[in-house]
């Protein structure tokens, strides 16, 4: 009860305090501007954005529904500076506040600017500006799809260039709202219609003339940069002016600073073409007639060198003869140069050869003994009869006959000195007489 | 085979002149070759003379059938 006194009497339950506080701040700022940075920015399932809006010291819960999202040109996203038109609302079964916005814009650069550079990131992460995707165009295309406002001044650019470049070339325009509610679904529409047409074109020309950023939103918009990426046509963008990049340009497969200057690089200049296309048939027939003249020269000189097979086969012949007759001569020394030489070695050979010369030997050691056995018998003749001869001389000369004969021999003694003289011998000397038969010692009586 | 175009046509061309010029090629193959340029020139040539002027504008229908006209744009 004291507790409830000092409430002035009045006891509040949960709910109503909370809804009281509720309608309070409901009332006070139903609507209000409110600048801050986003924080923990996520979308569940549901689509709807739920988010902190902070500053150095205080932060804020904060929700964006679906609805109201759809009239965003950019994506918000956390560490972004916004501003925001929202009203305060409290969630009753927690008892918490948070802000509910109704539209939010990037604080400094225009939505549009943001919502430019988010899609352009975002589209360059997905690869869509890849080179890889780019396709290559077509050298000289039969068919060319322009797709661009029906009466501007980009689609006039575009005939008159073409004409200009390739006279006589197939373009088929497409005309579309370039700017506009429509604009972005016209001109992807388009594109996706010349994709599926039956006898599809070759390139597709995207154009448009020179206006603001807000002119150029279709031309920066994620269904256009699909269409284009989806695109199997190739395609060139001619879009504003040299300065203007959009993000068609960046998916395109070729950016051209104009439309005028789109038409130029989709078309060859045809009179350059048929100039270069003169110029090297006639280099084609010059290289095959030089090609010709030098060959039937060349025939020429070689038919002159050809010479006839009767030729041919007389100087053979007289060839042939020639060797033949070499051959012979040369076969007639060498049989002549062994014959002497056979000769002459067997004349050295008969000179030398042993046998004869032992027969020649033989006869004369035959001669010889012949010789030396009459030698030997005339010889022994001889001396037989000199023996003889001498044997009766010596028979003359024995002493032993001179004895016989009655002569004797007288030695004086002891000396046996044969005496011949008387004077030898001196008186009563012992004289030795030797007598045919027996010996006598006497003594000299006178002399 | 891949198919002719107006490109390809003329990059063969060239790279038959080129082969010409440097008078490297038999005599059969040299006939061959200038015969293949000589088509590949009348092919181009042919391409750049279908001088007939189409230009043309493709709509839509209210019904949403696609109709391809002759573009006013004079």
């Amino acid at each position: 009860m004291k507790i409830a006194e000092n409430n002035n009497g009045h006891m509040y339950t949960v709910s109503t305090l909370t809804r009281e506080i509720k309608s309070l701040l409901e009332e006070r700022f139903s609507f209000l501007w409110i600048t801050g940075e986003i924080s923990n920015y996520a979308v569940p399932s549901s689509g709807h954005s739920y988010f902190s809006l902070k500053d150095a010291t205080s932060v804020i819960s904060c929700v964006m529904f679906k609805n109201q999202k759809r009239g965003l040109k950019f994506l918000p996203e956390s560490g972004m500076k916004i501003i925001g038109l929202a009203r305060i609302s409290l969630y009753e079964p927690r008892g918490s506040y948070q802000l509910i916005f109704e539209h939010l814009e990037p604080e400094g650069a225009g939505s549009l600017q943001m919502a430019f550079e988010q899609l352009k990131k975002k589209l360059a992460s997905q690869g869509l500006f890849d080179v890889a995707h780019k396709k290559p165009l077509p050298f000289l295309p039969a068919k060319i799809n322009v797709i661009t406002s029906g009466t501007g001044a980009a689609v006039r650019d575009i005939l008159h260039v073409a004409g200009r470049r390739f006279p006589g070339c197939h373009l088929q325009i497409v005309p579309v709202n370039v700017q506009g509610e429509t604009a972005e679904t016209e001109i992807s529409q388009a594109i996706q219609t010349v994709n599926a047409l039956q006898n599809r074109s070759e390139l597709i020309i995207l154009a448009r003339g020179g206006g603001s950023i807000e002119d150029l939103s279709a031309f920066n918009s994620e269904k256009v940069a699909r269409a284009i990426f989806e695109s199997k046509i190739p395609v060139i963008t001619g879009i504003g002016h040299e300065t203007d990049f959009t993000i068609a340009d960046f998916v395109a497969d070729l950016r051209a600073p104009t439309p005028s200057a789109a038409a130029e690089l989709a078309l060859p200049d045809k009179t350059a073409l048929i100039q270069q296309i003169n110029r090297l048939r006639s280099s084609l027939a010059q290289s095959m007639n030089q090609k010709m003249g030098f060959l039937n020269q060349k025939r020429d000189d070689l038919s002159l060198r050809l010479k006839s097979p009767a030729r041919v086969v007389k100087d053979f012949k007289l060839r042939i003869q020639e060797f033949e007759a070499r051959m012979n001569r040369t076969f007639q020394a060498r049989v002549l140069y062994h014959k002497e030489r056979v000769f002459w070695l067997q004349k050295i050979l008969m000179g030398k050869i042993p046998l004869i010369k032992i027969r020649e030997s033989r006869k004369q050691v035959d001669g010889l003994v012949i010789d030396l056995g009459s030698f030997l018998d005339k010889r022994l003749s001889v001396c037989k009869t000199r023996v003889r001869e001498m044997d009766v001389k010596l028979g003359a000369f024995n002493p032993r006959s001179v004895l016989d004969r009655g002569y004797s021999i007288a030695r004086i003694l002891p000396g046996k000195k044969i005496l011949m003289d008387a004077k030898d011998a001196a008186v009563d000397d012992q004289i030795e007489l030797i007598l045919s038969k027996g010996r006598l010692v006497t003594r000299v009586e006178e002399k | 085979m891949v198919k002719k175009t107006f490109e390809t046509a003329l990059k063969q061309l060239e790279e038959i002149v080129r082969e010409m010029e440097s008078g490297d090629l038999s005599l059969e193959q040299a006939v061959k070759k200038y015969e293949v340029g000589i088509g590949h020139s009348k092919f181009c040539l042919d391409i750049l003379d279908q001088t007939e002027k189409k230009i043309t504008q493709l709509t839509r229908d209210n019904d949403g059938s696609l109709k391809e006209k002759p573009f006013d744009h004079e």
